[in-house]
């Protein structure tokens, strides 16, 4: 499709019930839809005439702990045909299992683990879910926002020992997050009430 | 009598000099052909993106400069250009040209790494030798303009930290004038060098399909025959108002990927150009007061901007809260940011991609059927800096 609205309004007639919301924003669709739709849109705008979004760009999870659907699963796409980009997005609790897309794109492979090392979020028919940046035999999931920012292990040559140990993280200092959060809102706040001031004299 | 014959598995890495920094390949070979790879990475990772999660936005540049850090300022403009995006700023034109201008540098800086390292894995030691000194000259730019050769921390949202320094402009044109021929010098010994084809041509090959099935981007698509490039399809800063060509491959190979490589430093050298013809003299931040800091000469006679100095550098800036993916055409190809902004001055969520993370997962793919001594030139045209695949 020639533009984005074009696109927008093709989507949303095709697939009207698969469709939760659409929106354009910063020169990109963001479509959400449901869990049990993923493949079948997947390989609408992949195939698609009008379409063709050809490359999986990237898969991400975003965690809300708060809320019941905790984890919003992404995927980034990219028509280079049309040179346009939609951001796909469903949510998820943490309990659940998503389907794997590695059939459709094969680069969502690691990408795929990536989300389950950095989340742990379960993919179902994945041909090969392990851990992939973090150490071998890491426990915990270290983007998850519950995950403290120094880690549970810290790993050291034991000169004892004759080898490299993990042991729980020791700290001289706890780590210190300042809340700088404060009313200043820069030179409007204050030039506002200058002007206020202004009129009342 | 039947004798059974088991595969050999063999590790690569993570301290081979070959594998470009700490990559642990596990290769499955019948003879010395190889049957599977089975990349390990993660052995360089920093936790990079819950480390700007926890770190004000202006804090959170650095760890951009970590990340590829052959082409620094590249990955720090995919972060700016976001920040100014949510927050709806424009940057200077001066400021535009210098972002430009140093991104290219840092196009060359790779490229120039990438060619002769790759020279060197197949056995030419020289290029390594004569791509170093320009590399060395270029990264005293980065020093003169930030202070810094490597990590430069220079690109702010809304243009960047400080003017170019007195001379600068006329020190990168003469480079531009001297460096073509180092290039064509580095060509003498490779291009046509009987050595380097036979190692090169036909190996590695990446057809269209699988370059986009495998979300190849940068060098690694144009190889292939692919011509997209975001400066072009999607200019950001001042792209659209620059001349430049964009070298496309043939066949996918190595050796494709070589000349694309070559091919694009004369390019960038030409955009470099480009941009000191039309630098004028102007700002190089934007005066949003709320974006960034005032001047010393302002701190020195008022109170307000002492106070904004002073706010700027403990809370930050805040952005509103906001959803968007940017991406840049760093030297090793799409390099994108998916930032989510929650009103506040940290970044609730940043995830960085980077290209050379799909690159390398495509290595099975990639070396199936090819000898060992094919595992080097195929991982050196990958391109792979560990800085961003493992983050």
């Amino acid at each position: 499709m020639k533009s984005l609205i074009d696109l927008e309004k093709k989507i949303n007639s095709e697939l009207t019930t698969k469709i939760n919301k659409t929106k354009i924003k910063h020169n990109q669709i963001y479509i959400e839809i449901d869990k049990e739709d993923l493949i079948d849109v997947l390989l609408f705008v992949k195939t698609n005439k009008d379409a063709k979004f050809r490359q999986l760009i990237d898969i991400t999870v975003v965690d809300y702990p708060e809320e019941a659907q905790r984890f919003k699963i992404v995927y980034l796409l990219l028509s280079h045909e049309f040179n346009q980009r939609i951001v796909l997005s469903y949510s998820i609790n943490e309990k659940e299992v998503i389907s794997s897309i590695t059939s459709i794109f094969p680069s969502a492979n690691w990408m795929e683990r990536e989300v389950f090392d950095m989340y742990g979020v379960n993919f179902k028919d994945h041909p090969d879910l392990r851990r992939i940046l973090t150490d071998y035999g890491f426990e915990g999931h270290p983007l998850r926002k519950d995950f403290p920012l120094t880690g549970h292990i810290e790993s050291r040559y034991s000169e004892e020992q004759k080898k490299v140990i993990n042991e729980p993280v020791k700290l001289e200092q706890n780590y210190r997050n300042f809340d700088y959060e404060s009313p200043w809102e820069g030179t409007k706040y204050i030039k506002e009430q200058v002007s206020t001031d202004d009129k009342k004299n | 009598m039947t004798k059974k014959i088991k595969n050999l598995n063999l590790n690569f890495g993570p301290q081979h000099p070959a594998a470009h920094g700490v990559l642990r390949l596990i290769l499955e070979l019948d003879g010395e052909v190889v049957e599977k790879a089975d990349p390990h990475i993660g052995l360089l990772h920093r936790g990079t993106e819950k480390l700007i999660e926890n770190k004000t936005y202006m804090q959170a540049v650095p760890y951009f400069d970590r990340l590829d850090y052959v082409a620094p300022m590249n990955q720090e403009h995919a972060f700016a250009l976001a920040i100014e995006k949510i927050l709806g700023i424009d940057v200077p034109i001066r400021a535009q040209f210098i972002r430009v201008m140093f991104c290219e540098i840092g196009r060359i800086l790779s490229h120039i790494l990438n060619v002769t390292t790759q020279a060197l894995d197949v056995g030419a030691l020289t290029p390594s030798l004569w791509g170093f000194e320009e590399r060395e000259t270029l990264m005293t730019f980065y020093e003169r303009a930030s202070g810094s050769r490597l990590h430069a921390n220079y690109f702010r949202a809304g243009g960047v930290h400080q003017d170019l320094p007195v001379g600068l402009e006329r020190d990168i044109a003469k480079f531009c004038e001297t460096f073509p021929k180092v290039i064509n010098d580095l060509e003498n010994l490779l291009t046509d060098n009987r050595i380097f084809k036979q190692r090169n041509v036909d190996i590695g090959i990446v057809t269209k399909e699988d370059a986009l099935d495998y979300s190849f981007s940068g060098v690694m698509i144009r190889g292939s025959g692919v011509p997209w490039d975001l400066r072009k399809s999607q200019p950001y800063d001042c792209y659209d108002q620059l001349e430049f060509k964009i070298p496309i491959g043939k066949n996918g190979d190595c050796y494709d990927r070589y000349l694309c490589r070559i091919e694009e430093m004369r390019e960038s050298v030409f955009i470099i150009k480009q941009c000191l013809a039309k630098m004028e003299k102007g700002p190089i931040k934007t005066f949003d007061g709320k974006i960034s800091p005032p001047s010393k000469k302002e701190i020195k006679q008022s109170m307000e901007a002492l106070i904004h100095h002073f706010k700027l550098f403990t809370e930050g800036y805040r952005v509103p809260k906001d959803e968007i993916y940017t991406a840049v055409e760093a030297p090793k190809g799409e390099f994108g940011v998916y930032l989510i902004s929650d009103g506040s001055s940290k970044p609730y969520k940043c995830k960085i991609r980077a290209p050379g993370f799909s690159h390398l997962q495509s290595m099975d793919y990639l070396i199936k059927g090819h000898m060992l001594a094919d595992v080097p030139a195929v991982l050196g045209s990958l391109d792979i800096v560990f800085g961003e695949v493992d983050r």
